[in-house]
């Protein structure tokens, strides 16, 4: 049981809607690496969002860092870009209508994969998020 | 007339937090290592420098720029070993020789002359690196870390390897968390806070501190609870072993660099968990001539609900360090409480 920075890992205070359009199609929100290193995007295993109790569809999960956007699928072979120490990227949602006005529950669950532990490199944060 | 040519180090590991959280620049934790007085800098080139491994002439530059301006010399880079690099698939050991040789250049470009490897790098590795290392100049140590110590079966197979190859290049790089000897209170407290039973964290302290196997702690916390977290706290004492620190003379010449690790430097200029007292004796008695480097790792302990004050803590040890290599230490320094 390893415990670090996941106190930071999501950064409730830089959450919005995303609008393309004229039309909200998304949100996201901030996150950091809870972890003492920046790593190759392809460690990243699995990214969890569950929104309001409900489980995101990993298909409608997209990462942002420093203006590059992935797919889950697409982040597997990134092993040039990396998410670096403390960085804030975004954990995008495509979701029609985004989020409505006001506070919502995040889970965000990140799975690194690092080979010098014999378990897998799971951590977990919760955090209210709110939208103006 | 100083009895030893011990030399004192900071990695800026030990600014995580305030790196993290981009309240220290890389330059203001270099300026903070100065400031204590030490001389030695260590990185872990994918913490401190975004873009690892990428450098620019421009950020060489600067970083000899900053060598230059505080007084202090680039020492040693730890370097990691990404065997999992692509999903489903496992480094072939030249794939993960790229990968040190990556780090070789990165380590140079930057002035260091050692560079700390991550444990789970095999015996076999280290004898394909040898060369290499040698090109480079560049000594590469395997961390002996907690829960392995200098003389475990995985540290036996590297030392056949250093002793076979007889290359000077090739050696160790022990973390002193192998020496702990009281469970971090720093750890315990936090575990507490998480719903670990009180009772049981003061069993498991008195059992690690009489010198009980983990194995034999684990397996009675085991009968007197079934909660998670309650066998989490037995299993501490696995992570954070105590060992006799004298095994340490045994290998002195292939001692490259120690990692000063601590978790909480206390008021009265100790260290809660790490004896070093004892250590830093044997340390001069068998002529150790490297540096002691800083390795503050209590934030992860206490961010939950305490300002983390990484600066203080390092000018703590350093100045611990100070009194036991028979230093002048700064008369008078008023002691500052940052944590509860």
């Amino acid at each position: 049981m390893i415990q670090m920075f996941e106190k930071y890992m999501i950064v409730e205070k830089d959450v919005e809607n995303i609008v393309e359009n004229g039309k909200i199609t998304g949100f996201k929100f901030g996150a950091r690496l809870p972890y003492y290193r920046g790593i190759a995007l392809s460690l990243l295993e699995d990214i969890g969002v569950n929104i309001d109790g409900a489980e995101v569809p990993k298909e409608d999960i997209k990462f942002n860092v420093h203006g590059n956007t992935y797919t889950l699928e697409q982040m597997e072979s990134a092993v040039d870009d990396r998410w670096n120490m403390g960085e804030v990227a975004y954990i995008i949602i495509d979701k029609e209508g985004g989020l409505l006005k006001g506070d919502h529950q995040v889970r965000l669950m990140l799975n690194m994969r690092i080979a010098y532990l014999p378990f897998p490199s799971i951590r977990n944060s919760e955090k209210t998020i709110s939208i103006a | 007339m100083s009895n030893h040519q011990i030399k004192r180090g900071v990695s800026l590991y030990s600014y995580q937090e305030e790196f993290f959280l981009q309240k220290m620049s890389l330059e203001d934790c270099i300026a903070a290592v100065a400031k204590t007085g030490a001389t030695g800098i260590e990185i872990l080139g994918e913490q401190s420098i975004w873009g690892f491994p990428k450098l620019t002439d421009a950020f060489v530059d600067q970083w000899f720029g900053w060598m230059d301006k505080y007084g202090v010399t680039p020492v040693c880079h730890d370097f990691m070993l990404d065997y999992t690099m692509t999903k489903g698939k496992y480094y072939s050991d030249d794939e993960a020789l790229q990968s040190i040789i990556r780090d070789l250049k990165f380590a140079k470009r930057l002035g260091f002359k050692i560079m700390r490897a991550i444990v789970n790098i095999t015996p076999e590795l280290m004898e394909k690196a040898a060369p290499y290392a040698e090109e480079y100049d560049i000594k590469i140590g395997i961390e002996v870390h907690s829960p392995w110590h200098i003389n475990s079966a995985w540290m036996a197979r590297h030392w056949e390897v250093m002793e076979k190859t007889g290359s000077k290049y090739l050696g160790f790089v022990p973390d002193m968390g192998a020496f702990t000897k009281r469970l971090a209170r720093v750890q315990t407290d936090r575990m507490i806070r998480e719903g670990a039973d009180p009772k049981i964290v003061e069993f498991v302290c008195e059992q690690h501190e009489k010198g009980i196997m983990a194995e034999y702690i684990i397996a009675q916390v085991s009968q007197m609870s079934k909660r998670r977290i309650d066998i989490a706290v037995a299993e501490l004492t696995r992570h954070n072993t105590y060992y006799n620190p004298i095994a340490l003379l045994q290998h002195i010449p292939r001692i490259f660099h120690i990692h000063a690790k601590f978790y909480e430097m206390l008021d009265d200029g100790t260290e809660y968990s790490i004896p070093y007292e004892d250590i830093i004796q044997i340390l001069i008695k068998g002529g150790y001539n490297g540096y002691l480097s800083s390795e503050y790792e209590g934030n992860r302990h206490i961010q939950d609900v305490y300002e983390v004050d990484s600066v203080e803590q390092v000018r703590r040890q350093q100045e611990m360090f100070k009194r036991l290599l028979g230093e002048e230490v700064a008369p008078n320094k008023k002691s500052i409480v940052v944590q509860a």
